[in-house]
């Protein structure tokens, strides 16, 4: 037998479902007209995009002394953006890489949501280096090619080309993981398909997929090592985001926990943007049987973890600064606290310090209203981090004279709102054309998980201590 | 000419019993054609007689070539075709040089090893699908039979599937450089 679990773990897949009703509740959306609710949030999300565009368009064409920017605080909105998304974009390498290498079942019925929000969290981001550039239309001089100033190179020494390789790497990688996992549920789809327009869209993004047993071995060893090589991919990109801030020599940024303590940081906070997607989907398509309590509960776990990463590397920031006896140092994380950022300090400790504390509580934990609240939270918190570490440490330079602050200005929103409505633009796209939840992946965790089977694991007559096996 | 294949299509609802059922079937001296199944079938492949697949040696090779790729690109970039004194370091600071070494590697791992996949499998926008039967992508477990590769008549065929619990036995013909 083929399939194993222990007893007392609760199902992952409820309501007593078939295989085929896995098929036809996860095809519906994709088969059914739009719903009005998807028309208007969809109009809402194309029209805050669209107005986001016009702010990005004055970026580029007035340049970027629309932003708040100073001579002191030359780093503002523009990264902080750029590292809350890419941080975002963690969560669901997590659930579809290290999960997968952990056999953890549950990531099964949410690792398509939570990777497509990856992808388009990872394009969001790289708007706000195309936007940084100025010039968006020269960006590709990141890019190492011969040229004819020399040729001049890149210099591979810094970690902002490390960050090119990085995040390229990342995005292209976790398009053709997300796309290999597709094709055997595009199948499914093409081979339910009705009308001759679904049926060719579907039947060529589905590359002729039939299922056959040796198509499906070499699947799963790709499956397998993609995910192998996921793993080490994700800690290096955001190890290289914080390399952006650790190799430089400014107070703040200057420290060694920096690239642990973004991974968690990362992880911690896409994880509720996953939790704040899943729960509106699970809700509007009515997936509750796939997306359980369980899979909520598990992932404010993982919230909680992570977000106690983050807050004893926020406290030991403080003690290695004390310690470290550089009064420069030292005066940084004073001045974090209790200068005129305060508030912001605030903010950012109350969101994810205590925040996730919240979640040890089980009802709280296996609240949706709880959950989303405290995701919403979490997100917040986390954006200040970033804006935490970048402004405050600029923003009181060596020399007093250079003291300044930092305000964002219309254009600094607007660039940041165009994200919001891109990233949801794209999404509701996948959430209505693309099938939301791995149907292969969670038909094949069935025997073990789901209510379905209970009967395929005999009940616990041995001894206590003793593994349960069939 | 006639080019077409007959095939029996027995349909099972359930993949322990189809994982039997391969076993048995093959076990009565009956060459199987395929089993098309909705997810992967743990075990499916040995018990059909596959060899270990040669997937992982060439993600491997793809890792090493990008490895090597960025290895030479940056010696030749930055201590060959142009060298720069940056920060006082060694014009070829091997240790800066990993994190795009690390990221070639994954890079030319992924592709490389994703398009030998869809190269061995003969997947490829545009190519159409043999189906043998549509449920087979959604809750149905088929195994195709070639009844021309087979000494057993198509009604001892029949009966080896039914025996092992096919709720169904179709016939398809398949034209023959398809299947």
């Amino acid at each position: 037998m083929s399939h194993v679990s222990a007893v007392v773990r609760p199902p992952l897949v409820t309501g007593g479902k078939s295989y085929h009703d896995i098929t036809e509740d996860v095809c519906r959306q994709v088969e059914g007209k739009p719903t009005a609710s998807w028309k208007i949030v969809f109009g809402i999300s194309t029209i805050v995009l669209l107005l986001g565009t016009a702010s990005v368009f004055w970026t580029w064409w007035d340049g970027l002394g629309n932003w708040g920017l100073n001579k002191t605080v030359g780093w503002a909105w523009d990264i902080t953006n750029f590292v809350w998304w890419v941080g975002i974009g963690h969560a669901g390498t997590l659930i579809s890489a290290i999960l997968l290498l952990f056999r953890q079942k549950w990531r099964t019925s949410v690792n398509r949501a939570a990777e497509a929000m990856t992808i388009f969290a990872v394009i969001c981001a790289a708007s706000f280096i195309l936007m940084h550039a100025g010039r968006a239309w020269l960006a590709y001089w990141c890019i190492p090619f011969p040229n004819t100033y020399g040729s001049i190179w890149v210099n591979f020494n810094s970690p902002l080309v490390w960050d090119v390789f990085a995040i390229s790497t990342y995005f292209s990688v976790s398009c053709l993981f997300w796309y290999v996992g597709l094709i055997p549920d595009l199948a499914t789809i093409r081979d339910r398909a009705k009308n001759k327009v679904s049926k060719y869209i579907y039947g060529l993004l589905s590359m002729g997929w039939n299922g056959n047993t040796k198509t499906w071995f070499r699947y799963e060893y790709v499956s397998l090592i993609l995910a192998g090589i996921s793993t080490p991919l994700v800690l290096s990109v955001h190890t290289i985001v914080s390399f952006d801030f650790a190799t430089s020599v400014i107070p703040g940024w200057h420290t060694t926990i920096f690239p642990p303590y973004f991974v968690a940081g990362a992880i911690f906070s896409g994880f509720a943007m996953v939790n704040n997607l899943l729960l509106i989907i699970r809700w509007t398509f009515k997936l509750q049987d796939y997306i359980t309590i369980e899979h909520i509960e598990t992932m404010n776990k993982i919230i909680t973890v992570t977000g106690s990463i983050v807050g004893i590397a926020y406290i030991t920031e403080f003690f290695i600064a004390a310690y470290s006896g550089v009064e420069y140092e030292s005066y940084a994380f004073i001045n974090r606290a209790f200068g005129p950022y305060w508030w912001a300090y605030w903010a950012m400790m109350s969101c994810n310090v205590i925040t996730p504390q919240f979640f040890w509580v089980r009802s709280i934990r296996r609240s949706i209203t709880w959950t989303f609240a405290l995701s919403v939270v979490v997100n917040i918190g986390m954006w200040f981090e970033r804006f935490v570490i970048i402004v405050t440490s600029l923003h009181r330079d060596y020399l007093p004279s250079s003291w300044a602050m930092f305000s964002p200005t219309i254009i600094d929103i607007g660039d940041y709102v165009f994200t919001f409505g891109l990233f949801f633009f794209l999404f509701l796209l996948f959430a209505k054309y693309l099938p939301v939840i791995n149907m292969a992946e969670v038909k094949g965790v069935m025997k073990s998980s789901s209510e379905r089977f209970p009967y395929k694991v005999k009940p616990n007559t041995k001894k206590p201590g003793e593994h349960v096996t069939e | 000419m006639d080019t077409n294949k007959r095939f029996l299509v027995g349909v099972y609802d359930d993949d322990d019993e189809v994982m039997a059922a391969v076993k048995a079937v093959r076990s009565s001296g009956i060459k199987i054609h395929d089993v098309y199944t909705p997810f992967p079938v743990h075990g499916l492949d040995k018990a059909i007689g596959h060899p270990r697949t040669r997937i992982p040696m060439a993600a491997f090779m793809f890792g090493c070539l990008g490895l090597l790729t960025m290895f030479v690109f940056t010696l030749y970039t930055m201590a060959i075709d142009w060298p720069m004194n940056i920060g006082g370091k060694d014009f070829y600071a091997f240790p800066d040089f990993i994190p795009p070494m690390f990221e070639f590697t994954v890079l030319f791992t992924a592709f490389g090893m994703v398009f030998s996949f869809f190269i061995t499998n003969g997947l490829w926008w545009g190519n159409k699908a043999v189906i043998f039967d549509l449920r087979s992508t959604d809750d149905k477990f088929v195994m195709a039979i070639d009844t021309a590769s087979n000494q057993k008549s198509e009604a001892e065929i029949e009966k080896a599937l039914r025996d092992t619990g096919a709720i169904e036995v179709n016939v398809k013909e398949v034209i023959e450089e398809e299947a």
